[in-house]
């Protein structure tokens, strides 16, 4: 099997120029999203008949959620593809991945402790969902200061791979623990099985919101990224030329 | 794929495979440990430990809260469907509490058989329906029902 494609776009500077050129046009889609997702979740989306429109949070503490999960498996992943074929691009994917990670899991847990407390009458609970989710926290948390930890980048590097990959046991836990375990949150709305129990009128603008936080999340990603390449590869011809331009 | 690569995915599977192991060994150990509350089932059956403070979650049975003059205090039963736990409570409620809805109170069980609470949480579902809906449903089920 040909690998070469694969080493092309391990190439830093190939990333960078491809991400320079469809960056702008997902820049203007994803602002497009939230703006629409926004407006008709919060403005034309009917309130609930019993949480009333403290529901609508749901807007942001779901999509946020979605990809506080995506965000570390998409680490992990980039994590082991840097230990497997030590390819330096994918390490910095992964060490760019814990920052963003950090915020989106934030966000999930603060807006959380924002419906908890009129509809649960409480901002907190320990519960396995939001247990597992803080445990999230501290292992993006340990992820990011692990690989920031040691004097050579690339010690950092492996090291914090292997606890992202370790992590991923984690995830499932998540998705899982309102079925495993009786919780205080309620179960999945949205199911891979069966429609979601939500009227569309609700359903469409949450769906939105999720796609835009994935392209949020890819033009964030993207961002760091490029930003890392420059600082990394500051030494070489095509960044010094780019820079002096 | 080259040797040493293909040595390395089997060494991060093989660290995965024993994380996983290690998890599960955790939840398995965890059980029912890791339940947010108790049903009232378990409290009949008297699986709990007794004198400890703990959290109980049912359905809030209906015409069962029972609201006292010039107090806070508030009576109401809470069943899993198979049995009932009386709980009282002298404080504020969530906004979500009521009756066919689930509550999770969190307190102590006195030998007289109910639970004295410090605090009373609402649990609510995973489905999202807009109120017109809700009572265009119930005006069909109450026409339904007087015309039989």
């Amino acid at each position: 099997m040909q690998w070469t494609w694969f080493h092309k776009f391990a190439s830093p500077k190939w990333f960078y120029q491809i991400t320079g050129k469809i960056l702008p046009f997902l820049a203007w889609l994803t602002f497009f999203l939230l703006v629409i997702g926004l407006v008709l979740g919060l403005g034309y989306a009917p309130a609930d008949a019993k949480q009333g429109n403290s529901f609508r949070i749901i807007y942001i503490h779901v999509p946020s959620n979605f990809l506080a999960l995506a965000g570390y498996f998409l680490m992990a992943i980039a994590g082991a593809i840097g230990l497997i074929w030590r390819i330096k691009l994918a390490f910095w994917v992964m060490k760019c991945a814990a920052p963003i990670g950090i915020v989106f899991t934030l966000v999930g847990l603060l807006t959380g402790s924002l419906w908890g407390k009129p509809t649960w009458g409480s901002f907190w609970v320990w519960d396995a969902r939001g247990t597992s989710m803080l445990i999230l926290l501290f292992l993006y948390v340990g992820v990011y200061s692990l690989g920031r930890s040691f004097h050579s980048a690339n010690s950092g590097e492996k090291a914090s791979a292997f606890l992202a990959i370790v992590g991923t046991v984690n995830i499932p836990i998540i998705y899982k623990s309102v079925d495993w375990w009786f919780t205080l949150h309620q179960r999945a709305t949205i199911k891979f099985t069966s429609a979601p129990s939500m009227h569309p009128d609700m359903f469409y603008p949450l769906l939105i919101m999720i796609v835009g936080f994935y392209l949020l999340y890819a033009v964030v990603l993207m961002l760091a990224v490029r930003a890392e390449i420059l600082v990394r590869e500051r030494k070489t011809n095509w960044v010094r030329t780019l820079v002096l331009k | 794929m080259h040797p040493i690569r293909k040595q390395r995915l089997q060494i991060i599977l093989l660290v995965l495979l024993f994380a996983t192991l290690a998890a599960g060994l955790i939840i398995y150990v965890l059980g029912q440990n890791a339940n947010f509350f108790y049903t009232p089932s378990q409290i009949k059956n008297d699986e709990y430990r007794k004198g400890s403070t703990l959290r109980v979650g049912g359905m809030v049975v209906e015409d069962s809260i029972k609201r006292f003059d010039e107090t806070l205090a508030v009576e109401f039963t809470l069943t899993d469907g198979n049995a009932f736990i009386a709980v009282v409570f002298d404080g504020i409620l969530p906004d979500l509490f009521a009756e066919n809805e689930a509550a999770i109170a969190t307190g102590v069980i006195k030998d007289s058989g109910e639970l004295i609470a410090s605090q009373v949480l609402a649990k609510h579902d995973e489905n999202y329906t807009p109120p017109e809906l809700i009572e265009t449903m119930d005006y069909l089920k109450s026409t339904n029902y007087k015309n039989k």
